[in-house]
């Protein structure tokens, strides 16, 4: 593996928080981006604002580093004027669900053919602590200090049905089965959207439980559930708990792709 | 040979934008833009080009930056309120230094206001709109014919000065149709490269850094924070802040003198119309009209950066009066380079100014 090579060494250290999950995801993404044995001047990555968009500044590529929620638009602009790149985005919860939401839901209709990681941590991170639409219900946060009294978004579902052509979740407690998913996600043609659940001790685990950073990866380990095991129950009609991630590969398919070199 | 041809204003532009060889249109229907974009749809997949639809013009404006960041010449077009809509990422692309063309085809507001009636309400509004402090480079066209030229030119400008450049037209020019000379071929003013070894951000003598293009092995990193010259995120050191913002500013209001683009008519005259736009056609009608000496014009092609030196080529006015289809967002600016009296008059409800009332105001006779 030499994914430290795709590593701006010269940014480092980065400002990722002590016992942040957003490193891990980097990891994934760059060992399967070596998997494909992309070349360094044909890879471009996007990203939006958020903790998990300054990834991008940690890369040796090329990169734009967007405004908040407009990564997918700047990717297409990119990806349909020069379609041999491969584009990557990088973004997190509250720059794709909310402030993005509508972006994300044209760029899986179109089907577009960028890798899409999001890095859910659950809560506005950057800004302190906030609310997002994945807070889970009854979570605290800084903007929820009663506890969220929305439900949250499930992206995995959205993507699904706004026409994504490859949807997978895993967390940052899954680095091998995220691997794999991401260079699934890369090698099929269209929008992959993989959703990375990752820990955010300062913001998110402090206020909620999770005193040590492995308590929340424990979380993670402890309450997935795969995709298939979940319809099995659903099927049956079995209880599933509230806290379940549903994790593994939601849909793989092949819908009309734009995007694709000619 | 050039050819004679009867045209719409929006379909100029858009003739004039492919001329130029912009290769990728990122666009949102409105009102009284949309000939525009419905152009660039037919012609660009002809000519190896894109045109994409997109969700919003938030979205338009993101997709234009992303396309010329690999190199290509990359435009939208809108009016009011897309306009408004696109202002948070035209900052980013004064930040980034993003060469890119947004065409306005001005209606009556604010908010939905007029959709078919002209103005030029957004003058202020592409000077200043988006957060925090920058300069653009904004032209003006008053005919179909001016339409094709400065759309060409607005992305010579925009490449060779790294800026958003903004043609703000109106409802009238848009949708008029009228005699347009297309000349065999227009001017080309390529982006200049990033020399090899060079930061990515670090200016040249005219304050423009070269472009490193996407792709091209540069591995540069593009983003709207304060940056420093390897393109790195730098947001709280206050003299590079101070330093980068001046720089984008200078970079523009150094070439105000050189880049200025206006037409003065009669500078020896007494009573000086300033236009800009449509009310320029009404003011030619009153100069015809009077065959008078002692009425001048000056009408600006390019608004920003104003071009303040061009009052002195009238040096016997006694003054200036600027007909404008807003409540004189450029008389105001025109006034505070100026000691002689300045007149405003503004109209507003998409009607131009009869060339009636404008004689009128100069005391000829009829």
């Amino acid at each position: 593996m030499s994914y430290d090579e795709w590593l701006r060494q010269d940014r480092l250290p980065h400002i990722y928080c002590a016992g942040c999950g957003n490193g891990t995801i980097i990891n994934c993404t760059l060992e399967a981006i070596d998997g494909m044995g992309w070349k360094k001047d044909e890879t471009i990555f996007v990203s939006g604002i958020g903790c998990s968009s300054r990834a991008p500044g940690y890369i040796v590529t090329d990169s734009l580093h967007t405004t908040h929620g407009r990564a997918l638009p700047f990717a297409t602009g990119v990806k349909m004027a020069r379609p041999g790149f491969h584009v990557v985005v990088f973004t997190g919860d509250g720059d794709l669900a909310a402030i993005g939401g509508n972006h994300f839901i044209h760029a899986c209709r179109r089907n577009i053919d960028i890798t899409v990681v999001c890095m859910n941590n659950q809560i506005y991170g950057m800004t302190g602590g906030q609310g997002s639409p994945t807070t889970p219900m009854g979570a605290l946060s800084t903007t929820t200090p009663f506890g969220s009294a929305e439900p949250a978004f499930d992206l995995c579902e959205l993507a699904i049905a706004a026409g994504a052509n490859y949807v997978a979740r895993w967390t940052s407690y899954h680095v091998k089965e995220l691997t794999k998913a991401v260079k699934v996600g890369m090698e099929t043609p269209g929008l992959s959207f993989i959703e990375a659940m990752v820990q955010c001790p300062t913001n998110y685990g402090r206020r909620n439980k999770f005193r040590q950073v492995l308590d929340q990866v424990e979380y993670f380990r402890s309450h997935s559930m795969m995709r298939l095991k979940y319809l099995q129950h659903e099927e049956r009609g079995e209880p599933v708990p509230d806290a379940t991630i549903v994790v593994g590969e939601f849909v793989n398919r092949k819908r009309p792709v734009m995007g694709l070199p000619k | 040979m050039s050819t004679i041809q009867f045209m719409q204003g929006n379909i100029a532009c858009a003739e004039g934008a492919l001329a130029a060889g912009c290769n990728f249109f990122g666009g949102y229907p409105i009102t009284p833009s949309t000939e525009v974009a419905e152009h660039m749809a037919v012609k660009l997949p002809k000519q190896n080009g894109t045109f994409i639809q997109m969700e919003d013009e938030i979205a338009s404006m993101a997709s234009i930056i992303g396309a010329s960041w690999t190199g290509a010449r990359a435009m939208t077009a809108t009016s009011g309120p897309g306009f408004s809509l696109m202002m948070e990422n035209i900052g980013y692309a004064v930040m980034t230094e993003t060469p890119c063309v947004i065409v306005n085809i001005q209606r009556g507001g604010p908010s939905t206001g007029q959709p078919t009636m002209a103005a030029a309400g957004d003058m202020m509004q592409c000077r200043f709109g988006s957060h925090g402090d920058y300069s653009i480079i904004a032209l003006c066209p008053s005919s179909v014919q001016e339409m094709y030229e400065l759309t060409v030119k607005a992305f010579n400008l925009a490449d060779r000065f790294r800026v958003p450049v903004f043609l703000m037209a109106d409802e009238i020019i848009g949708h008029m149709r009228e005699r347009i000379i297309i000349p065999d071929k227009v001017e080309h003013t390529a982006r200049r490269p990033l020399e090899s070894g060079v930061l990515p951000f670090h200016p040249e003598k005219d304050l423009v850094p070269g472009f490193p293009g996407f792709g091209k092995g540069f591995g540069v990193h593009v983003t709207g924070l304060t940056h420093d010259e390897r393109g790195y995120p730098c947001a709280t050191n206050p003299k590079l802040h101070e330093q980068l913002v001046m720089r984008l500013c200078n970079k523009i209001e150094n070439a105000r003198k050189e880049i200025a683009d206006y037409v003065v008519t009669n500078p020896e005259a007494e009573t000086v119309f300033v236009t800009y736009g449509v009310p320029a056609r009404s003011v030619e009608q009153v100069l015809h009209d009077t065959g008078s000496k002692n009425i001048g014009h000056l009408r600006l092609k390019m608004v920003w950066p104003f071009p303040e030196h061009a009052i002195a080529e009238f040096p016997n006015a006694t003054r200036f009066i600027i007909p404008e289809l807003n409540l004189g967002q450029i008389a105001r600016e025109f006034d505070r380079h100026t000691r002689v009296p300045v007149i405003q008059v503004p109209k507003l409800g998409g009607d131009l100014h009869l060339p009636a009332e404008l004689k009128k105001l100069t005391g000829v006779g009829i």
